[in-house]
């Protein structure tokens, strides 16, 4: 076990410098002058070199890369030209609304695809496996920013249930505040459940064709106990995988759906910083994403050589 | 035996898929030739007027007509996910042949460069090319179609390491073929029907990041219409018009779901030992 997740962390660790280096020739070599993109074509050369002293630009790419790196290390992310206040407070504020915005729409996917999908595997080729199998369908199909759209013509425009947008805080009333998260959170995890549903339910109905099934069903096992007891903990390898996958995409799908609902998230942040040219905050906050991506996916190959002890055999 | 029409015609899937995708196809064939009215053409007058006989679908809240927005949005749609999938196919399919044919440390590293593509998703590639370069289609194809060939090295490389170690093969090598011969010869066209069923899907997932990337404002610009900017106007005006938010949206849909069901049915066909499993 050691030896597997000394190998994993090396992984990961080459993983997340690689992604550091992308980021940075990407957002800091590639555009240029930094300090001109700031201040616009119309600063003056006095201006734009004085700017350009001031947040170090005037050194090596090499050395600049380091600084950063050692910056994120220790939490010190660099001032927001358009705030005028640190990066790393920016982000923290913003992500105190896209995290629990990714847990509770990734937890509403597990709940539902898990449901629909042993519930399919269980009917295979009866009304309710093609009906919900007919239904993941169009669940695939539809963009979750639509899906959005069409929660708020429903529930904010018709029914009046939920407010269209917006986003109270969680200092003035957390039930207000988990309730503005509501809508979004279902409209990601309706399309990521729809895929979780099909590979869950293609997962379960491979492991019911195994031996130790048709063992466990010939010493009478019921077939609750064959589902609960026996299927589902082997068919967890590939839904897991496929999890850890669809966090990605739930972390991508937020940057979407919060700017459908006007929540002032991490993704709002990116975009107002693009709007300001504020490259400083859209490195990092890249670099935070990315990096979320890929621990999630860490953390996803240590579950699954939990779930699989085979896996880390095999893997070592 | 029945043969692979016979087997395509009585394939559900496979039929609406086809049936759908070809419509996404003939709507931006047509566009080129006739709309029912110029989709660029603005007309305050006409603003937010319901369906007509001359207006389809009605008006947008520039006095444009829906329909023929509708029509010429496949256009971007179509454009995005051929370009984006071709250069994922092409290099995701050159990485993924290299990487079975050489083993060894080459396998290793463009497989763990593969791995970490995945660290970007197409709307993070995308926010990143447009904080340098600023918005556009162009900025889209390419940030999607980085997106795409981890995937299509990743499903190449499996494939063809599966072909490598066939009977065929090794007859190849004993007659002394090299490795890139077998390669074009042998293992590309028996791993052709595995990248058309992942191109056709990944061209569904193209069309969804499209419109994202749209909707965002980071992918096709005015006045070229497309079906992701049609949502974004129409969000401001739900209470007015809720029905300009549903026609683009349903034509997303329709053409993914389009595409998918090809992509299943198509495996079906090209597998269906797998389809009977399923």
């Amino acid at each position: 076990m050691a030896l597997f997740l000394v190998k994993r962390l090396i992984t990961l660790l080459a993983t997340l410098a690689g992604t550091s280096v992308v980021v940075f020739v990407v957002l800091e070599v590639l555009p240029g002058n930094a300090a001109q993109i700031l201040m616009g074509p119309d600063a003056s050369p006095e201006a734009v070199a004085a700017l350009a002293t001031k947040l170090g630009l005037d050194q090596p790419a090499l050395t600049r890369y380091f600084h950063w790196i050692a910056g994120l290390l220790t939490g010190d992310l660099g001032l927001s030209y358009a705030y005028s206040s640190p990066v790393s407070e920016l982000v923290l504020e913003r992500l105190a609304l896209t995290v629990p915005l990714a847990v509770l729409a990734m937890s509403l996917t597990i709940v539902l695809a898990l449901s629909a999908g042993i519930y399919a595997a269980a009917r295979h080729n009866k009304l309710g496996d093609v009906g919900l199998m007919g239904l993941s369908q169009i669940g695939i199909a539809i963009p979750n920013f639509w899906f959005a759209i069409l929660l708020i013509l429903l529930f904010s425009v018709q029914l009046k249930w939920f407010s269209a947008g917006g986003f109270p805080g969680w200092e003035e009333d957390w039930v207000d505040a988990l309730r503005a998260l509501i809508l979004p959170a279902l409209s990601l995890a309706v399309v990521q459940a729809a895929i979780l549903a099909r590979i869950t339910r293609s997962a379960v109905l491979e492991v019911l064709r195994e031996d130790f099934v048709r063992t466990a069903r010939a010493k009478g096992a019921s077939q609750r106990r064959v589902l609960w007891g026996h299927v589902l903990r082997n068919a967890m390898v590939p839904v897991v995988t496929v999890m850890g996958l669809q966090f990605a995409e739930l972390l991508a799908g937020t940057i979407v759906v919060e700017s459908v609902f006007y929540l002032p998230g991490l993704g709002r942040l990116i975009f107002q910083s693009i709007a300001n040219r504020d490259l400083i905050v859209v490195r990092n906050c890249v670099m935070l994403l990315a990096a979320m991506v890929v621990i999630v996916n860490f953390l996803v190959d240590l579950l699954y050589a939990a779930i699989d002890p085979r896996v880390k055999a095999s893997d070592i | 035996m029945m043969s692979l029409r016979q087997r395509a015609l009585g394939h559900p899937s496979f039929v609406i898929g086809a049936v759908l995708s070809a419509l996404l196809v003939l709507a931006a064939l047509l566009s080129l030739v006739w709309t029912p009215q110029s989709p660029y053409e603005i007309d305050m007058a006409l603003r937010l007027q319901p369906p007509d006989a001359s207006h389809w679908l009605g008006t947008d809240p520039y006095g444009r007509d829906i329909a023929s927005l509708l029509l010429v949005g496949a256009r971007a749609s179509i454009a995005v996910g051929v370009i984006a999938v071709g250069i994922g196919l092409l290099a995701g399919t050159a990485l993924g042949l290299l990487a079975s044919a050489c083993r060894g440390w080459t396998e290793e590293v463009i497989m763990r460069v593969a791995d970490f593509g995945f660290a970007f998703p197409a709307i993070l590639s995308a926010i990143m090319l447009t904080a340098v370069f600023g918005p556009g289609m162009v900025i889209a194809i390419v940030a999607i179609g980085i997106y795409n060939i981890p995937t299509f090295a990743r499903i190449t490389r499996a494939s063809a390491n599966q072909i490598w170690g066939r009977e065929y093969v090794l007859a190849a090598r004993a007659a002394g073929k090299g490795a890139w011969r077998i390669t074009i010869e042998h293992v590309l066209p028996n791993i052709a029907s595995v990248l058309i069923v992942q191109a056709t899907i990944r061209f569904a997932i193209a069309i969804l990041a499209e419109a994202a990337l749209s909707y965002l404002g980071l992918g096709t610009q005015p006045p070229q219409p497309s079906w992701g900017r049609m949502l974004a106007e129409a969000q401001t005006l739900l209470f007015q018009a809720p029905m300009l938010a549903v026609y683009p949206g349903v034509a997303i849909a329709l053409a993914v779901l389009g595409l998918n069901l090809l992509g299943d049915g198509l495996r079906d066909l090209f597998d269906p030992k797998l389809a009977r499993r399923r």
